[in-house]
């Protein structure tokens, strides 16, 4: 088998092949653009595609951690990064998609939305709160910051759990898709609780 | 009443159908060919092979109830559908039109009425002469389109049923099938789709049971093979594939109210004012247009309907 934790496997090989995977589903929106094939309402279709891949990049982002302590495989890990920078990628590019092509720079609408609809107030703080955590995504700044990272990177967390719930709240009757979201996602965090209170238990410190 | 002199400059049909539909070649030819097909066969509606896509016979535009707004493009309006019982996508409606099935079809008039029937789809659409009424359709999603239907006025349906003094609302019934219907097999909405107007909205002139669009036969997708189409409410109010017409005494129960009363009214009227919990109403998007345009109260129709509500508060019936 091969050995993917070969460093430069990982590096000349898998990785730039997931960064190109990942911009796959943008590539598709701008061809689909191109040969006019979004449909009747083609900013509501970028919107609901970006708004998806955000999700999905969030979930697989998340998807890491549990993946690495099953398997004990470390390789994983040198993709969280990326892939939690392509979650912040889509979500802005699902926010400037409603600020420009949808509200046109409304301003009045936009802040009234904001404040207004419970659903674009979630999305929009999850999208705030991904902020401080792109911009601090770089080795420099894990290093500067050092416990206090890894506490701020927590709020991944919430905002995956905003995300859904933005989701969740704009659907009209079938929940179905936001309520498979929410499935994967609460299994995410429910491994996290379980594994951390069986390590503290087995911890003599905290015991 | 409404009555509207025709003007010179009013546009004739031929001249509003987008450019896009003369220009597709195979389509023209199509509709070329069932057009001479038709002329030849006027009862080619009330044959069991009517087929979306069937030019409908005799069909009279009614330019005094027309708006002369650009047409929404045939594609748009058969492709982006709210049709819960053939799917939750937008464009699932079109990919499982197959699986509504239009004939046999009948439609059942009953309630507070000295005259009530079932009648076969055929025998109920024959004896209307049948219009084209170019209506603006407002999603309460906020978008919008300009849809030329096919129909006929649905008061003379109801007049013919002769009402007694006891109905005061219609109530309209949309077909049940789960076993062809994708999305019935959930429990989406409380199936079948329910809806109902006020007595005096039901008998309202722009108040009209539809069979077709574009000049053809209604697409399934579009709520064949007998829709309602109310121009001045959101569109669900809009019952598709109608099996049952109620005359009743009560204010019937409707499917969105009863889901999420809060959010969805049982008037419904289009209004700018009165944003939906989750969004404003006050802007819509035209299909096929970029910027958004403003939402008009009573979609535009205010000066035919607003007197229906003289008096009442429209923020507490919404």
């Amino acid at each position: 088998m091969r050995n993917f934790s070969s460093s430069r496997w990982l590096r000349f090989g898998l990785k730039p092949a997931v960064f190109l995977l990942a911009l796959a589903p943008i590539g598709l929106v701008v061809w689909d653009a191109w040969q006019d094939a979004l449909g009747a309402n083609p900013i509501e279709a970028v919107t609901h595609r970006t708004g998806d891949w955000t999700l999905r990049f969030l979930l697989l982002t998340l998807g890491i951690t549990p993946l690495r302590r099953i398997t004990g495989w470390r390789w994983p890990m040198r993709f969280r990064r990326m892939l939690g920078l392509f979650a912040f990628f889509y979500a802005t590019l699902h926010l400037a998609t409603w600020l420009v092509l949808d509200q046109f720079f409304d301003w009045q609408a936009i802040v009234e939305d904001i404040v207004k609809r419970p659903y674009i107030t979630v999305g929009f703080t999850a999208w705030l709160l991904l902020v401080p955590l792109a911009a601090t995504s770089t080795r420099g700044m894990m290093r500067r910051l050092g416990s206090r990272w890894v506490r701020l990177h927590r709020l991944v967390y919430l905002v995956a759990v905003l995300g859904v719930l933005h989701f969740w709240w704009l659907v009209k009757a079938d929940v179905l898709e936001p309520a498979v979201y929410a499935l994967i996602l609460s299994a995410l965090l429910g491994y996290r609780m379980f594994a951390n209170r069986r390590t503290r238990l087995r911890s003599p410190v905290t015991a | 009443m409404l009555i509207r002199v025709k003007r010179r400059s009013d546009p004739k049909p031929s001249e509003l159908t987008p450019k896009s539909v003369y220009e597709d070649r195979r389509r023209f030819l199509r509709t070329a060919a069932v057009a001479g097909a038709s002329a030849a066969f006027p009862g080619l509606l009330v044959s069991g092979a009517a087929r979306a896509g069937r030019k409908l016979p005799r069909v009279r535009h009614n330019p005094d109830y027309s708006t002369d707004e650009t047409w929404t493009d045939y594609d748009d309006i058969t492709s982006y559908n709210n049709f819960l019982e053939l799917g939750t996508g937008k464009e699932d409606p079109k990919e499982n039109a197959h699986r509504l099935k239009t004939r046999p079809w009948s439609v059942a008039v009953e309630g507070e009425c000295e005259r009530p029937g079932v009648y076969d789809l055929e025998d109920f659409v024959k004896p209307h002469r049948l219009e084209e009424r170019v209506y603006r359709l407002r999603c309460v999603e906020a978008w919008s389109m300009v849809i030329p239907w096919v129909g006929f006025e649905l008061r003379t349906v109801l007049k013919a049923a002769r009402p007694t003094s006891k109905a005061k609302y219609v109530a309209f019934e949309s077909v049940y099938d789960p076993k062809n219907l994708p999305g019935q097999r959930r429990r989406i909405l409380d199936w079948p789709y329910k809806e109902g107007l006020r007595m005096d909205e039901a008998m309202h002139p722009l108040t009209i049971l539809a069979v077709g669009l574009y000049g053809e036969v209604l697409p399934n997708q579009n709520g064949a093979p007998l829709r309602v189409v109310v121009p001045w409410k959101y569109g669900f109010k809009s019952a598709k594939s109608i099996v049952r017409i109620r005359l009743v005494e009560k204010q019937p129960p409707t499917t969105w109210n009863t889901l999420a009363p809060d959010e969805y009214g049982f008037y419904s009227n289009v209004n700018p004012e009165v944003d939906h919990p989750r969004w404003s109403q006050k802007k819509e998007r035209r299909i096929g247009e970029f910027f958004k345009r403003r939402t008009l109260p009573f979609n535009g129709y205010a000066d035919e309907v607003a007197h229906l509500y003289a008096g009442m508060d429209l923020r507490k019936y919404y």
